[in-house]
């Protein structure tokens, strides 16, 4: 004896948030029912496991048969197959996009490609993320990706846009793209300190200053692509380390402002030399590709780890980096300050975010 | 040349990728109505093309306009091949005949495919300019208004009702042409849909005109029926209340004072009940002789079933003369109003007050049939000559309970192989005549006022005469004027009037019941089922009796008996609302009496079981607010002395035992039900009784228009249809197992609707309409649609607090002024009726006032009518004094729907955010909670089939005909806001066959869906005017009454 078919169909359609989140979260319907009889809603409703279980496998069949529609969320009002009220599409769509930051934070940066699909095997055993749930993350990034790649227009705008996400989510979609885009490394052990929400803003500091579309905001790619004519500039830059005097000249701008205003006045002296010509020689490699992808790699081993051993505070750093920026400006023999502000300015929140343990 | 159709095809959107090489689509349209198609140009490589294309104009008779549906179908153009079908779309004309309703069809339609199902969606805009046709010898209806709703539509009043329509179209069914073999699955099931298409506009057009010779204008409680005879054929039957509808231009609060304030409260006024007391005892003939002779008709076999339900407490015994000597003058007048009709059968369920004078009780009739190959589809005399025969028989049924008419009367089919059982039902009454008259009423809504107001207790009296009873019944005084006998039970297949009153709240009850039976053919098949059948009505009946008892309540309403029938059972569902009605004795409990007293263990059993029942009954009474008062006995008196005696349900031969009735005096001294348990039957059912699962608090649930007892819904609700299908693999399994097997089924089932709907409570689920169906050997299918209600529970508490004092004053003033309020009656609905109102029903139901009473229905109003004659006034002082102290929890109810519905809507009126895609709501009321209809847009009755070949592929057959429900909505929704309405009201899904071949991994389904179309708009916002619409309704009300007394 058996129950061969069981369905439910309201008029307008039922979702339980609940049930939402396991099925994306990859689970099983009998894992998801015993997780739901763990959490007690049986009890106040004396619903067997059968009632539970009938839901539980509606409801999986009802977001199945939407999840076609929230590949292109744009359809998901449009459509008449299913009533849903707008502040539901809204969570629908919402909660499909979001992805866990364990996951993110194994994928950013590399290809969305087949290649990398075959490995989120691995990156479900290692994360604990049921594999259907990575696959639904990496599939979201990749379509995404996909869909903006070609648009004109800011990327965020255009993100929100099409997948009518909301602000926080583009965001975050953006410094995916941006990412995967420039392939950013971000494995590294040393990196493994840093969170996907450091990264994001990371990203989206250098959208917003260093990318094509930060000085013409109608071109293809503006938001993804880094400004080539920017970059190339930067090895003007090398003037500050390279000319002794200029060197010199700088650091004594900064010591003499910074003395007696923090505690590790004596190490920040003693590496001022060190410290500059790495954000310096950061700078003028950024014309190749391959440096670009190790920039944050080459920013904590060059930078952060240094201030680190020698126990700076952020305040430290902040101060630092504060007056370092600033007495640049005031050399007289040093003509690139535009350039300069771009890239200290980017290099500087960059470096505060991402100045924690 | 009457008529000239236009259809403009826009754009579409969402279409499938049909050319893989490009991942695109080149869609072209053809439109096509009867024999002639138009084209669109080819929209290359689109998956959302824009045709803009001309206006393609077909010029048509009117006939043709009813009969054809306009035909849309997308396809992707094809250089080298033939070009793909994407899918079609079938729109009705039909609501663009009539002036009244929809004037243009625009929107976005689902393109469907039966075996895709829906694949993108066209937008489509159709018009019609109709010629007038004054050719008396027309074969078209065009304008006859059809409304599901089996109550007078909002916003119209009736002018005149006339009686029942009925017609049936046959065909062969087209799956079953031999070209089927050639054809692909799709053709086959297209011509299926578009044949049933055209026969339901057939149909509906011969109905049509029989309307128009009438002299009606409109059908009210249209029910629509396929019956999928296979092999034999496939026919289309409809069934109707042929009426004169008048349209309300606009709703001003002063002329229909009752109706348009909560719409609603007109709309529950059915009233009927029908005694149907006691056990349907009087099963009078079993497959007697008459039926026999009967069945034998031309073709082959048939056996008539004759199952007249009509109550009796007690054994039963035969009983049945018809000889119901008429009673009063006014029950000949009102016969001889009805008696020119054939069959005065009316399909509706909700009556206004006043038009239902008494109620006898239900009558039903089944009839076992053998299908023959229809030969001649233009001559379905066969199948019309099997209708009338059942039809006659319930004509007789109603007679033999003394009433002239039947109300609430449905029709119905189960069909395994080629057996078919053809049911009938409805519930005898005896209407006012005034409502049969010509020109005599103006609508329902203004005129009751100037009825002789029949006291809120007249439906409940007994229509047949007491000394001359058709069945053994249990007759007492009413309990509510005193002075007409009532019956213990009442079963009735209609709502509750408004007018009823009722304590505490209703309940959905439920019987259940498997028979097996030896598999075989022909007239042994035939024979076998006609055998079983009156048992199994009998034990139904006695099911439905028991719960009733263990609820604490008096009658039954809405009820439906479904018995469907398979290769190797029979399925029983009886469903209905159980209510206490003021006017009836209370019920007795139920009391177990056991064979062998001797035993100690056994009466310890015995009394454990006791407890339980009179535990569960205690429950009942808090849970739906049911405490009778037992005082009221002792005043009264029993005014017929049988009415100590026990009676008892099932053969009986000891008495209870001593230590048992004891027991039972808990429950007060009313005639306790007498339950024996001398055999494992016996215990099965006490068990069943038992197991009913409680439904979880916040949660009430019944089966008909509204929840007696709840009165102040939010305008929340959720409709839905759940279906399941059950395997028994057990081979062997006993009536017994089946029994368990099918009531968990349905209270599984019920419990899991109550689990998805938890977030809805408090909330009632109302309209629960079950249908069983065995749709192979070893598989019991159950489906089920019905609507979720919100409502606001302290809100009930203010409203009924504010009712019961209006309630109160009113009574006090209408018991010191009563001459006076008949003459500002007639100021106030100033069409004078030619018919004294006062003629008939005078002296019958003579003084009530009633329906003001109905919110404090133990308080004095009640015992103002009664004080029509002095002995009756002194017998009664002693009980008012007892009354005054009685608590009030009784009264919740229909008071005021008024002052919720306007806080209801402000609840309501939170913003939605806009999408591209209208909001349509559906449910199988007549009404939507906090709205007000202000326009009927058409029927919508849609027939669709789908197939699939990749069953697995598309979830199983769970997710094959989830996706196939969801697609039946979807394309209902478009087609009502294409038609420029938000809802379909009076929804339901007539049909619901599917069919599985997992071996093979394919499935077939076809669903019939039907409703009316309107438009709604919030009370809020129309709702200005209505000042106090409803305390001046009950004034007239109880005004007309004294009139009378």
């Amino acid at each position: 004896m058996s129950v061969e078919l069981d369905v439910f169909v309201g008029n307008t359609t039922i979702m339980d948030e609940e049930v939402y989140q396991f099925w994306l979260d990859g689970y099983t319907v009998n894992d998801a029912v015993k997780v739901r009889m763990e959490g007690g809603v049986l009890e106040e409703y004396e619903a067997s496991t059968d009632v539970l279980l009938s839901d539980t496998m509606d409801q999986f069949r009802t977001f199945q048969m939407c999840e076609r529609l929230l590949h292109t969320p744009a359809k998901l009002a449009n459509q008449l197959l299913f009533q849903i009220p707008p502040h539901r599409q809204t969570m629908l769509i919402e909660r499909y996009y979001a992805f866990d930051n364990a996951f993110v934070r194994e994928v950013l940066g590399k290809k969305l490609s087949k290649g990398t699909k075959k490995d989120l095997d691995d990156i479900s055993a290692k994360t604990g993320i049921t594999l259907k749930s990575c696959r639904r993350q990496f599939d979201n990034f990749k379509r995404v990706f996909k869909v903006v790649e070609e648009l004109k227009g800011p990327l965020v705008e255009n993100i929100q846009q099409h997948f009518l996400l909301s602000d926080k989510l583009a965001r975050d979609y953006a410094a995916i793209v941006f990412f995967a885009n420039n392939r950013f490394e971000t494995g590294k052990r040393k990196l493994q300190f840093l969170s996907f929400q450091d990264f994001a803003f990371c990203a989206g500091q250098l959208i917003s200053n260093w990318t094509v579309g930060a000085v013409d905001n109608m071109v293809e790619d503006m938001d993804v692509d880094l400004d080539k004519e920017f970059l190339q500039d930067l090895k003007d830059l090398k003037i500050l380390i390279n000319d002794k005097d200029l060197l010199d000249q700088h650091k004594s701008l900064v010591c003499t402002a910074l003395r007696g205003k923090t505690k590790v006045f004596n190490e920040m002296e003693a590496n001022f030399k060190t410290l500059s010509r790495a954000l310096v020689n950061i700078a003028a490699k950024l014309t190749n590709t391959k440096d670009v992808r190790d920039l944050f790699i080459d920013l904590v081993e060059k930078f952060i780890e240094p201030c680190r051993s020698d126990r700076w505070t952020s305040a430290d750093v902040r101060l630092f980096l504060t007056y370092y920026t600033n007495s640049a400006r005031t050399l007289d023999t040093f003509r690139h300050q535009v350039t300069w502000d771009r890239y200290m300015d980017v290099i500087k929140s960059c470096i505060l975010k991402m100045y924690h343990d | 040349m009457p008529g000239k159709l236009k259809a403009k095809i826009v754009a579409g959107r969402h279409l499938p990728v049909m050319d893989r090489a490009s991942d695109l689509t080149d869609a072209f349209v053809e439109v096509k109505f009867g024999n002639t198609t138009f084209k669109t140009d080819v929209c290359p490589k689109s998956l959302n093309p824009q045709w803009n294309s001309e206006w393609f104009k077909f010029e048509v008779d009117d006939e043709d306009l009813q009969d054809e549906p306009l035909q849309i179908t997308v396809l992707d153009h094809d250089t080298y091949s033939a070009n793909d079908a994407i899918g079609k779309v079938y729109i009705d004309i039909d609501p663009l005949l009539s002036c009244e309703a929809a004037t243009v069809i625009s929107g976005w339609f689902p393109i469907y495919d039966t075996i895709h199902g829906i694949r993108g969606e066209i937008n489509v805009l159709v018009k019609v300019d109709l010629f007038n046709d004054l050719n008396r010898f027309r074969q078209s209806s065009c304008g006859v208004k059809f409304f599901c709703t089996t109550s007078i539509p909002k916003c119209y009043r009736v002018v005149m009702v006339h009686g029942f329509v009925e017609e049936l179209v046959v065909n062969e069914d087209p799956e079953y042409q031999w070209i089927d073999r050639i054809r692909t699955p799709r053709a086959s099931n297209e011509a299926r849909q578009r044949l049933i298409s055209l026969m339901s506009g057939e149909l509906q057009r011969k109905i049509g005109l029989k309307v128009l010779e009438m002299g009606g204008n409109a059908v009210l409680g249209y029910l629509q029926c396929f019956d999928l005879e296979g092999e034999s054929g496939l026919v289309v039957r409809a069934i109707g209340t042929a009426c004169t509808l008048d349209k309300l231009s606009s709703l001003p609060t002063a002329v229909l004072p009752a109706c348009n304030s909560p719409s609603r409260e007109m709309k529950e006024s059915p009233l009927a009940q029908a005694p149907s007391h006691g056990c349907r005892s009087s099963h009078n003939s079993p497959v007697h002789s008459a039926a026999a002779a009967s069945a034998r008709l031309s073709q082959g076999f048939s056996v008539s079933v004759p199952t007249l339900i009509f109550t009796g407490m007690g054994s039963g015994g035969s009983a049945g003369k018809d000889g119901g000597p008429l009673k009063t003058l006014l029950r000949q007048q009102t016969q001889s109003a009805l008696e020119q009709r054939e069959f005065p059968f009316f399909t509706l369920t909700c009556f206004p007050p006043g038009f239902l004078i008494h109620v006898g009780g239900v009558v039903s009739a089944r009839s076992v049939k053998l299908l023959d190959r229809i030969h001649n589809p233009d001559e379905p005399e066969t199948r019309d000559a099997w209708w009338e025969e059942i039809r006659q028989e319930i004509k007789s049924h109603a007679k033999a309970l003394g009433c002239h008419a039947v109300v609430g009367y449905s029709e119905s089919t189960s069909i395994c192989e080629e057996v078919c059982i053809l049911s009938a039902s409805g519930t005898a009454a005896i209407l006012n005549p005034k409502f049969m008259q010509e020109g005599c009423l103006d609508s329902y809504s203004e005129h009751r006022l100037e009825d002789p107001a029949p006291p809120s207790c007249g439906f409940c009296h007994i229509p047949y005469d007491e000394l001359n009873m058709p069945f053994p019944a249990h007759l007492t005084y009413c309990y509510n004027c005193r002075r007409q006998k009532v019956p213990d039970v009442l079963f009735t297949t209609i709502d509750l009037p408004v007018e009823a009153t009722v304590m505490g709240k209703g309940s959905l009850i439920q019987a259940r019941l498997c028979r097996l039976k030896k598999k075989a053919q022909g007239e042994v098949n035939a024979t076998a089922i006609s055998n079983l059948l009156p048992f199994m009505e009998y034990e139904l009946h006695t099911q439905l009796m028991n719960k009733l008892k263990l609820r604490s309540m008096n009658a039954l309403f809405g009820l439906r008996v479904q018995i469907s029938v398979g290769e190797n059972m029979l399925v029983g569902l009886a469903s209905a609302t159980g209510v206490y009605l003021m006017a009836l004795p209370a019920p007795g409990g139920i009391q177990i009496a056991g064979k062998t007293p001797s035993d100690i263990t056994y009466e310890q059993h015995i009394s454990n079981m006791q407890k339980k029942i009179n535990d569960t009954i205690s429950k009942n009474k808090d849970l739906y607010e049911v405490h009778p008062q037992e005082i009221i006995e002792e005043v009264i008196g029993s005014p017929i002395p049988e009415s100590r005696q026990r009676s008892r349900l099932f053969r009986s031969h000891s008495e209870s035992s001593d230590e048992v009735s004891e027991l039972d005096l808990s429950h007060g001294k009313k005639d306790a039900f007498v339950l024996e348990i001398d055999d494992t039957d016996a215990v099965e059912d006490i068990h069943s009784l038992l197991t009913d699962a409680p439904m979880p608090s916040g949660f009430y649930s019944c089966n008909t228009e509204i929840m007696p007892g709840i009165y102040n819904w939010t305008s929340s609700l959720q409709m839905f249809t759940s279906v399941r299908v059950f395997r028994l693999n057990n081979v062997n399994l006993t009536n017994q197992g089946l029994n368990k097997i099918f009531n968990d089924l349905c209270e599984n089932l019920l419990k899991s609707l109550y689990f998805k709907l938890r977030s809805m409570v408090p909330c009632c689920l109302c309209h629960l309409n079950f249908a069983v169906a065995v749709p192979e050997e070893e598989l019991i299918q159950v489906a089920v649609t019905a609507v979720a209600m919100t409502f606001d529970k302290e809100q009930a508490q203010e409203n009924f607090k504010a009712n019961m004092e209006k309630a109160i004053m009113k009574v006090i003033s209408e018991n010191e002024e009563q001459l006076q309020f008949p003459l500002e009656l007639c100021t106030e609905t100033p069409a004078p009726q030619p018919f004294s109102p006062s003629k008939g029903t005078g002296h019958q139901d003579g003084g009530g006032i009633h329906t003001s009473a109905r919110a404090t229905s133990v308080d004095y109003s009640s015992f103002a009518d009664r004080c029509s004659t002095w002995i009756e006034l002194i017998k009664l002082k002693a009980q008012a004094i007892r009354r005054g102290s009685i608590k009030t929890t009784a009264s919740q109810e229909k008071g005021s729907p008024l002052p919720e519905g306007r806080s209801r809507s402000l609840r309501c009126m939170r913003p939605f955010p806009s999408s591209t895609v209208s909001v349509v709501k559906m449910t199988p009321l007549s009404f939507l909670p906090g709205t007000r209809i202000i326009k009927y847009l058409g029927i919508i009755n849609m027939f669709f089939i789908r197939e699939t070949t990749s069953l697995r592929e598309e979830g199983g057959v769970s997710g094959f005909l989830h996706c196939f429900i969801a697609e039946v909505f979807a394309m209902v929704r478009a087609h009502v806001a294409a038609l420029g309405g938000n809802a379909v009201v009076s929804y339901s899904m007539k049909e619901c066959v599917f069919m599985e071949n997992p071996n093979k991994n394919q499935a077939q389904c076809l669903i019939n869906v039907s409703g009316d179309a309107v438009i709604f708009v919030r009370e809020s916002e129309a709702e200005a005017t209505a000042a106090a619409p409803q305390t001046s309704s009950m004034q007239n009300l109880s005004g007309a009454a004294e009139a009378n007394a």
